[in-house]
């Protein structure tokens, strides 16, 4: 059996990504998920906020994913679950295992990369101190809570104030714990503005900015937390300014990590600002036939940009299938200037361009009134007018396929003007 | 006047609220934040979401929402109430668990099929 389109990993990413594929003309098309069921993260993200732009309604994770799953149903895709896998090759060929088939080589002729990413840890941002019990990412934490039923602590301190932290901030606080302290490395919250408010003002739960664990204590399990204020330019804790918490958990929300052992195994150009893949406008990879979508390829702040990004990388591999490679004449590769951080697409091929381009990325600081500019060496191709920018809230631009048709070199560079 | 952060939806508009002139509100995006501005200085509201126990074939636990916005000071007390179900499996999206919880006019919703 050859695939049409074979998509790794069966979250929000991969089921839109299939669902796109199918309506553009693919016709066989298998997902394969390593978990007993669809939907990925948004399972255990019971929280509501989700659906707002792909349903216009405001959906938790769960609804989210239902309407997701049930929109699957008659379209003949296939799903496989409890399924991982080990390795992909150039050829697109993907090498998989189950407890029921045991291996498989599964060929495709494209294939889409939704495999998510994965919490940073503890040791990935040296936190000092003893190893105890009781020191959680807040994913895992949440899918404890959330899907096992267990309570992880009673007295809570949350390192890292991303909206994963926020949302765990609340949700300890309704299941009757006691959360003492948010705390946040930088000099601004790395959360969305109503997650502090209805995630921590609504608890009464005080957010400490620019401060940062320095020592954790504790025998068997967490007793005591130390956290120290930071010089915002070095970020090395100031003496004396010590404030000690007496909790017996500690949640981290420092950060998630795109997934991509899968993708740097086949040899994918890999962007080290977004820890994903290398994509040209269509999602497209380095290499022809497979392309990325979603958490994988850069983290998203909302499913719903997850879903609209996977659907363009979907209707990309059916068109792939159908007419071969796209014709890369005149590619143009998207630089970060001043202010701009973690650009996707990293390339674009103008004669793939159908009538624009939408290109994402972060602002490195925060910024008021301010001017996103595009620039072609000297030259302004256009200019967007922002309020207000935060690097938790990823920037969004449409760039027409005529001013790409302007661009002389092979470049163009985004930066923001203060 | 009250400067607050609406929490409608994940945009997160910076609202001006002028309590002097009939909680005038300014700086919304859509007309759900000058709804909430309002309600928000008059009468808060919340909904929730969480989780009750189940006995499915897999999962020990069924994720739960309001139907809709309640009082801010009552949160708490809809906590308690689903401490007390059991629900049985297997359910559906939509479900109603609790019937007008707390004699509240809201109800609590499955958020997921469980077999």
């Amino acid at each position: 059996m050859l695939y049409d389109v074979i998509v790794v990993g069966g979250g929000p990413a991969g089921l839109a990504a299939a669902l796109e594929a199918k309506k553009n003309g693919a016709e066989s098309i298998l997902v394969i998920e390593r978990d007993a069921e669809l939907g990925g993260i948004l399972n255990q993200c019971i929280h509501n906020g989700f659906g707002l732009h792909t349903f216009k309604e405001e959906l938790t994770g769960p609804e989210y994913a239902d309407r997701y799953i049930k929109m699957l149903e008659g379209t003949g895709i296939e799903v496989m679950l409890n399924t991982m896998v080990l390795d992909i090759t150039e050829d697109k060929t993907v090498y998989a295992m189950n407890k029921e088939q045991g291996y498989m080589n599964i060929a495709g002729k494209s294939i889409i990369l939704g495999m998510g990413c994965r919490e940073r840890t503890r040791g990935a941002i040296a936190v000092p101190g003893d190893r105890p019990a009781g020191v959680f990412s807040a994913g895992a934490a949440q899918r404890y809570v959330n899907i096992e039923g267990y309570m992880v602590g009673k007295k809570v301190l949350i390192l890292g104030s991303g909206d994963i932290g926020l949302i765990m901030a609340r949700r300890m606080s309704l299941e009757g714990a006691e959360v003492v302290a948010c705390v946040e490395l930088c000099p601004y919250s790395n959360g969305l503005n109503r997650n502090i408010v209805q995630c921590l003002n609504d608890y009464n739960i005080p957010l400490y900015l620019s401060h940062t664990i320095t020592n954790i204590k504790g025998k068997e399990r967490v007793e005591e937390v130390t956290i120290m204020k930071v010089n915002d330019d070095t970020k090395q804790p100031i003496p004396g300014t010590e404030i000690k918490f007496d909790v017996d958990t500690v949640l981290l929300s420092v950060g998630l990590i795109p997934e991509n052992e899968l993708s740097r195994g086949v040899g994918l150009e890999m962007d080290p600002r977004t820890s994903g893949p290398v994509v040209y406008e269509n999602m497209e990879t380095s290499i022809e036939g497979i392309f990325a979508s979603g958490n994988v390829l850069h983290v998203h702040d909302l499913v719903d940009f997850v879903s609209a990004e996977s659907a363009k990388a979907g209707k990309s591999a059916a068109e792939y299938v159908k007419n071969g490679a796209a014709d890369a004449t005149g590619t143009i590769s998207v630089k970060a200037g001043t202010g701009a951080n973690a650009i996707v697409p990293q390339k674009i091929r103008p004669a793939n361009v159908d009538k624009l381009v939408e290109v994402f990325f972060r602002p490195v600081n925060v910024y008021g009134t301010s001017a996103i500019k595009v620039m072609a060496g000297d030259k302004v191709l256009s200019t967007f007018k922002r309020e207000h920018m935060v690097p938790a809230e990823m920037e969004k631009i449409v760039i027409p396929k005529k001013f790409l048709e302007q661009v002389e070199g092979n470049e163009i560079t985004i930066s923001i003007e203060a | 006047m009250t400067e607050l952060i609406c929490i409608v939806c994940p945009k997160g508009c910076h609202l001006k609220v002028d309590e002097e002139n009939g909680y005038k509100v300014t700086g919304n995006g859509c007309p759900r934040g000058a709804e909430y501005g309002q309600k928000e200085l008059v009468n808060p509201t919340r909904t929730i979401t969480s989780t009750v126990r189940i006995n499915g074939k897999t999962a020990r636990r069924v994720p739960v929402k309001t139907s809709a916005d309640f009082p801010k000071g009552k949160i708490f007390d809809v906590m308690a109430e689903l401490d007390k179900v059991d629900a049985k499996a297997p359910i559906k999206v939509g479900d109603v668990i609790i019937e007008n919880v707390c004699g509240l006019g809201v109800d609590i919703v499955a958020a997921k099929d469980i077999d």
